[in-house]
């Protein structure tokens, strides 16, 4: 292991179990305020959103390349559909790889 | 078997969905970690020591490019601040347990592992072991994820090409399941509608294999304030 990787890694894991072990470290002696509690709401859905959208539309390794139709695109949508209907987890993993392999395999189509 | 035993692996079992999930997601992320240049050793300690999934892809993303550590570091902040929100929702049942317990659940929080934990605390039925059902998930979730990404960094040595086989699309369905569910108000459509767009609108830099992971933390703040204004 490098110094330079020595030091990203021990600083991710640093920040990482800061964020994670902060308020239950002080275990109730620090109190979030209402407002950022309110604003943190937001967050996961937020971040996870923005991993998502452009993975699923702008086309890998090219630069702002907007190339929606690959397979990532009917695995999206079948995955969001699936979820709506089914609710269950697993079944949204599913049949979202599922269509994803199925729609590479398919010639032609991508 | 005890009720803690019982608590334990209803916990590691209420979780497998989540770890099928992970397990193209730890694979993909060996390959990457190789093809991005990383040693082994850094790879493998990064899944031990960080054990964060979307943050050790940008990390290995940045990392290919040739990013400088604290750049690596402050993305990981920003993209791991969401568990800050977790951690203040488990408080209330992680505040009594004993420093040990605290520190082993806060290391392995994740979002698939808050997701399974908060459930259980939130039924009622009087049991006092929950923190090992929240345990059992904890580990499940570890181990398996040790697992994957230690047989993605040996695939990435051993089969070529392999990145770009789409495993990636098993990390978009998942968080896909997880968004869904909690866009149920208007303030939440609206966060998650200005993060796709923030997302997009954020310029990739070229050879990029990653742009979600470029643009996520410009796009979460602007859509939380979005959300908070409605």
């Amino acid at each position: 292991m490098t110094l330079n990787e020595l030091l990203t890694i021990g600083g991710m894991a640093a920040v990482t179990f800061g964020i994670r072990y902060l308020l239950v470290g002080l275990a109730g002696r620090v109190r979030l305020p209402a407002a950022a509690q309110s604003a943190l709401a937001f967050v996961p859905p937020a971040v996870l959103t923005a991993i998502i959208v452009p993975g699923i539309l702008l086309s890998k390794g090219v630069a702002a390349g907007l190339t929606p139709w690959t397979p990532y695109l009917p695995a999206a949508i079948v995955a969001v559909l699936a979820q709506l209907i089914f609710k269950r987890l697993l079944v949204t993993i599913v049949l979202g790889m599922a269509v994803f392999f199925v729609c590479r395999l398919l010639p032609g189509l991508f | 078997m005890t009720k803690r035993q019982r608590e334990f692996l209803t916990g590691a079992r209420d979780t497998i969905p989540l770890l099928i999930g992970a397990f193209p997601f730890g694979l993909i992320y060996g390959t990457l970690a190789m093809s991005a240049g990383l040693s082994v050793a850094a790879a493998f300690a990064m899944s031990l020591f960080v054990f964060a999934g979307s943050a050790q892809f940008i990390a290995v993303g940045l990392f290919a490019l040739g990013a400088a550590p604290p750049v690596i570091i402050v993305t990981t902040f920003i993209v791991n601040l969401r568990h800050l929100l977790y951690a203040a929702n488990l408080l209330p049942f992680l505040g009594g347990l004993s420093r040990r317990w605290r520190l082993a659940l806060s290391f392995m929080l994740t979002d698939e592992v808050f997701a399974v934990a908060a459930k259980r605390y939130a039924q009622v039925d009087g049991s006092s072991d929950k923190h090992w059902y929240h345990l059992g998930s904890s580990l499940a979730m570890y181990l398996n994820w040790q697992l994957c990404c230690a047989l993605g960094i040996l695939a990435g040595g051993l089969i070529p090409g392999i990145e770009r086989l789409g495993l990636d699309i098993a990390m978009y369905v998942t968080f896909i399941g997880m968004v869904v569910p909690s866009v149920r108000d208007l303030p939440m459509a609206l966060a998650v509608g200005v993060a796709a767009l923030a997302a997009l609108a954020c310029p990739t830099t070229p050879g990029w294999s990653w742009p979600g992971c470029a643009a996520s933390p410009p796009a979460t703040a602007p859509s939380c304030g979005c959300a908070l204004a409605v």
